[in-house]
C-alpha cells in the first residue's frame, strides 16, 4: 500500500493520516467547501475539493470519491467511521476499480447492516439475542402465549416504527392485554400498518461492546470489551474499558460470543459486536459495526496497539502480529473517552458556531483526538463531535481522576459545548461507583430538575 | 408582528404552515436540520401566519426569521 484515500473529515481524518504518515504511507485527503481551512485537509500530502457542504453532494458522493481516488493514484480508501464507512455499494464500486477498501467484504457489509438477517445469522453461530417474536402477532392470544414463552417484562413494537415511536412496555398479562389493542390501533394509524412483536424488554441495560480483529487467513482474536452505556440521544458520548460491571466470567462468555459472531459471518478486519446486559449479566446480541469505531481509541491506551495500522496490515493480507493470549498479556490500567460535542450541555441541542479560542489538555495519561482549531467554524452540517478526550491510567480511579482535571482544563470559547455535563458525569455517584446503565443521563437530568425545583 | 426566528443555524427541512394559516403557542412551524439533528421551531403565542420567510433546502442562521404572525 503506497497512498491512502481518507473519505472523511474532522478527527478521524487526522487520525488515520497520523498512522499514515508513520508508516511512510503517502495521503490524499477529500473535503467539501464548508471544511477547505481544516487541518486534516492541510495535514494530507493531497487535498482534493469534493464540492458544496452538503453530504449528499460532498462525503457521500461515492463516484466522485471513487473517481479522485483513481486520478490521484491512491491504490486503499479507508472510510473512517459514519458516512460511506457501512455502505456495501461503495466497497464493491472499490473493488471494481482495483482499489482496496479498508474494511470488510461488501457482501459481509450488507449481511450485517439488515437487522433481522443478522440477528437470524447470530442465533445460528449460537450468539444470545433479545428473545421475541420473529414474525407479526397473529391474535392478543398469541401475544399472551409468546409473552409466557418470553416472560415478562415485555415490549410490544409496532414493525413499522422506529426510534422509540410505537414501543410499549408490559409488565404483567393485564397490561400486555391493555397495551395490544391500543398498540395495533396506533400502529395502523401512524404507519398505515396494524403488525406488533414483541420482544423481551431489558429493565436496566447496560450497552456492552466488543472489539474484534480477524484476517484473512482465518484468525480472529478480540480486544476486549468497552462500556458504552452513558448514552444522550441514544448516542454514546462516554465509554470505558473495562467495564466496572462486568465480572471476570461475563467478560470471557462475552468476549468468546463476539469470536463466535465474527466467524459465522467470515469477518475480515476490525469490528465490533455490539450487546446489550441485563442486571444479571446476561448479554444479547444488538448488532455488528463492521467499521473503525469512534471509541477505538479507549481499547488502543490499554492494549498499547494502533488499530488503524492493524486495519491497514489486514488490507495487505497480513496475519495478524498476535494471537489471543498475547492480546491478554498485554492488557493493563483503565482508559475513559469523553465525546466533546458542539451542543448546549443542558439540552442537547447542537449548537454550530464558531471556535474563538481552543487549548486542548495534555500530561500523562492524557490523549485528544481533535480536528479543529482556533478560528475554525463548526458547521451544521456534520456531526457535533469536536474532540474525543481520551484519558488512561493504571487503575480507573487513576483515568477518572485524571479526566476530572482534564476536562477543567479544556478551554473551548465562542461556542456551546459540553464539557460541563461530561464534568457532571464524571462527578455522578453511579458513574464514580461504576454502577450505572443506560438510563444515567435521564436520572442526571431528573435530579437536576428537581434539586432546581428545590433551590 | 410577532416574528418566530430560528434557534440556531441550520438547513429547512419542513415547512408546516402557510399564509393565512391560525397557529396555536407551542405548534412546529418549521423543522431545521443541524448536525445531524431534527429541531422543530415552535411558534410562542398565538396568530395568524402574515409571512413564510423560507422554504425546504433554505440554510438558515440563528436569529434569522423564519415566519412573521400577526393577531
Amino acid at each position: 500500500m503506497r497512498k491512502v484515500l481518507i473519505a472523511n473529515r474532522g478527527e478521524i481524518a487526522r487520525r488515520i493520516l497520523r498512522t499514515c504518515r508513520a508508516r511512510g504511507v503517502a495521503t490524499v485527503a477529500v473535503y467539501s467547501e464548508a471544511d477547505a481551512g481544516w487541518p486534516f485537509v492541510r495535514e494530507a500530502d493531497e487535498a482534493v475539493l469534493l464540492g458544496p457542504p452538503p453530504v449528499a453532494q460532498s462525503y457521500l458522493n461515492l463516484e466522485k470519491i471513487v473517481a479522485i481516488a483513481k486520478e490521484t493514484g491512491a491504490d486503499a480508501i479507508h472510510p473512517g467511521y459514519g458516512f460511506l464507512s457501512e455502505n456495501p455499494t461503495f466497497a464493491r464500486r472499490c473493488r471494481e476499480e482495483g482499489i482496496a477498501f479498508i474494511g470488510p467484504d461488501p457482501d459481509v457489509i450488507a449481511a450485517m447492516g439488515d437487522k433481522v438477517n443478522a440477528r437470524r445469522t447470530m442465533q445460528r453461530a449460537g450468539v444470545p439475542v433479545v428473545p421475541g417474536t420473529d414474525e407479526p402477532l397473529a391474535s392478543v392470544e398469541a401475544a399472551l402465549g409468546a409473552a409466557a414463552a418470553i416472560g415478562y417484562p415485555v415490549m410490544l413494537k409496532a414493525s413499522a416504527g422506529g426510534g422509540g415511536i410505537g414501543m410499549q412496555v408490559c409488565r404483567t398479562p393485564e397490561e400486555l392485554k391493555a397495551a395490544y389493542g391500543t398498540a395495533t390501533a396506533r400502529a395502523k394509524a401512524y404507519f398505515g400498518c396494524g403488525d406488533v412483536f414483541l420482544e423481551k424488554y431489558i429493565d436496566d441495560p447496560r450497552h456492552i461492546e466488543v472489539q474484534i480483529l480477524a484476517d484473512a487467513h482465518g484468525n480472529v482474536v478480540h480486544l476486549f470489551e468497552r462500556d458504552c452505556s452513558v448514552q444522550r440521544r441514544h448516542q454514546k458520548v462516554i465509554e470505558e474499558t473495562p467495564s466496572p460491571f462486568l465480572t471476570e466470567e461475563a467478560r470471557q462468555a462475552i468476549c468468546a460470543a463476539a469470536v463466535a459472531a465474527a466467524k459465522a459471518v467470515g469477518y475480515v478486519g476490525a469490528g465490533t459486536v455490539e450487546f446489550l446486559v441485563d442486571a444479571d449479566q446476561n448479554f444479547y446480541f444488538l448488532e455488528m459495526n463492521t467499521r473503525l469505531q469512534v471509541e477505538h481509541p479507549i481499547t488502543e491506551e490499554t492494549l498499547g496497539l494502533d488499530l488503524v495500522a492493524l486495519q491497514l496490515d489486514i488490507a495487505e493480507g497480513k496475519p495478524l502480529p498476535f494471537t489471543q493470549e498475547d492480546v491478554a498479556a498485554r492488557r493493563k490500567g483503565h482508559a475513559i473517552e469523553c465525546r466533546v460535542y458542539a451542543e448546549d450541555p443542558v439540552t442537547f441541542l447542537p449548537a454550530p458556531g464558531r471556535i474563538v479560542a481552543y487549548e486542548p489538555p495534555s500530561g500523562e495519561g492524557v490523549r485528544v483526538d481533535d480536528g479543529v482549531e482556533a478560528g475554525l467554524t463548526v458547521t451544521p452540517y456534520y456531526d457535533p463531535m469536536i474532540a474525543k478526550l481520551v484519558v488512561s491510567g493504571s487503575t480507573r480511579e487513576e483515568a477518572l481522576a485524571r479526566g476530572r482535571a482534564a476536562l477543567a482544563a479544556y478551554r473551548i470559547e465562542g461556542l456551546k459545548h459540553n464539557i460541563p455535563f461530561l464534568q457532571r458525569v464524571l462527578e455522578s455517584e453511579p458513574f464514580v461507583q461504576g454502577r450505572y446503565t443506560t438510563h444515567l443521563v435521564q436520572e442526571l437530568q431528573a435530579q437536576e430538575q428537581k434539586g432546581a425545583r428545590q433551590s | 408582528m410577532n416574528a418566530i426566528a430560528a434557534s440556531m443555524a441550520g438547513i429547512v427541512i419542513r415547512v408546516n404552515v402557510q399564509v393565512g394559516d391560525a397557529v396555536q403557542p407551542g405548534q412546529d412551524v418549521v423543522v431545521l436540520e443541524s448536525m445531524k439533528m431534527e429541531i422543530p421551531v415552535q411558534a410562542e403565542a398565538a396568530g395568524t401566519v402574515r409571512a413564510v420567510n423560507v422554504k425546504e433546502g433554505d440554510f438558515v442562521n440563528e436569529g434569522d426569521v423564519l415566519v412573521e404572525l400577526e393577531g
